[in-house]
């Protein structure tokens, strides 16, 4: 529907069907919940409990969150699944600085959150005290389902929360 | 308490006399206490003429408040004929020390190192005595029994 000159009479009318608008912060949360990196800290029990939600049976595949990745400056996701003792805590304090951001932090399990049974003077009373987390997951050690729980809660979280980019 | 002596008792008496200060055998269950002076000559003896060629493990017991308070338990091994024997030493120092046993059994390097970690034990002439299970910066020996079984120490910041 041109006219003689070439131009259209009314922009939007050209573009009718072929686009839908959106808020770019809603489109970056969307690409972010759906494509998150984890780096797996596993240190304990829990680690069961984490193999087996990404093992087929329940798949963690389908949320978007695959993808193990043992380096922290490719990951954006932390899971702490696992006891941290004093002697480990400056470590995984390191791995949390060197993610880039944005980056997240799930405790997962008793121990992760707040030192689970053991309440002595090794083990670091939840990972709390040293880095942000964003969401802790109950349970020693938790079922694959509180999990799966705890991820989609972070993909909420990340979804509206408001999006930064650029420097 | 079964009066018999065993073989490898009379053999550390016969070589080293006086050093066994006390010892008892039942069911099986063959323990001397020596004295701690003399804790690697013993072992030395017990590896190279007696045949225990295994030091199975090697540990430390707080009695508080029985005096003699601590005692380092070494178990040992006869692997060619499945005899086993415990060795211990007794101290009542806040400090105990005994000699090393690294020059007979590399393990005893670890073994050692994670005593005085936890219980305060002094290795003389082990060759890397510091914390294993601890940070260095730990104060203070968490398995003793008056140290508090809550008292945490202030966290310590990454190192370079």
């Amino acid at each position: 529907m041109l006219t003689t000159n070439g131009q259209s009479p009314d922009p939007g009318a050209a573009l009718q069907g072929q686009v839908f608008t959106t808020r770019f912060d809603k489109l970056l949360g969307w690409a972010r919940k759906y494509s998150l990196f984890q780096y797996p800290f596993v240190t304990a029990c829990c680690g069961m409990e984490f193999m087996s939600t990404a093992c087929s049976h329940y798949d963690i595949d389908r949320f978007g969150a695959a993808f193990p990745r043992f380096s922290p400056r490719q990951s954006d996701v932390l899971w702490v699944v696992g006891t941290v003792s004093q002697k480990l805590a400056p470590l995984l304090k390191t791995v949390y600085d060197q993610m880039a951001d944005p980056k997240y932090v799930i405790a997962f399990g008793a121990c992760a959150s707040c030192g689970g049974p053991y309440d002595d003077y090794s083990t670091l009373q939840g990972i709390d005290l040293i880095i942000p987390v964003d969401i802790y997951i109950a349970g020693c050690p938790p079922r694959p389902e509180a999990v799966l729980d705890g991820l989609l809660k972070l993909q909420t979280l990340i979804q509206d929360s408001k999006q930064e980019w650029g420097s | 308490m079964s009066d018999e002596r065993f073989p490898e008792h009379l053999a550390i008496d016969k070589r080293f006399p006086g050093s066994v200060l006390d010892w008892h055998a039942q069911h099986g269950d063959r323990t001397l206490i020596v004295d701690g002076e003399r804790i690697l000559d013993i072992a030395r003896l017990l590896k190279t003429e007696l045949g225990y060629h295994f030091l199975v493990d090697l540990a430390a017991v707080d009695y508080l408040p029985r005096k003699p308070r601590f005692e380092v338990v070494y178990q040992f091994m006869n692997l060619d004929t499945k005899a086993r024997l415990r060795v211990k030493v007794q101290s009542d120092e806040l400090h105990p020390e005994v000699p090393s046993l690294t020059p007979l059994w590399p393990i005893a390097n670890w073994l050692e190192r994670e005593v005085w970690d936890l219980m305060g034990v002094t290795f003389r002439d082990h060759p890397n005595l510091k914390r294993i299970l601890l940070y260095e910066e730990f104060e203070g020996h968490p398995l003793r029994k008056d140290y508090p079984r809550t008292g945490r120490q202030p966290l310590i910041g990454p190192k370079d």
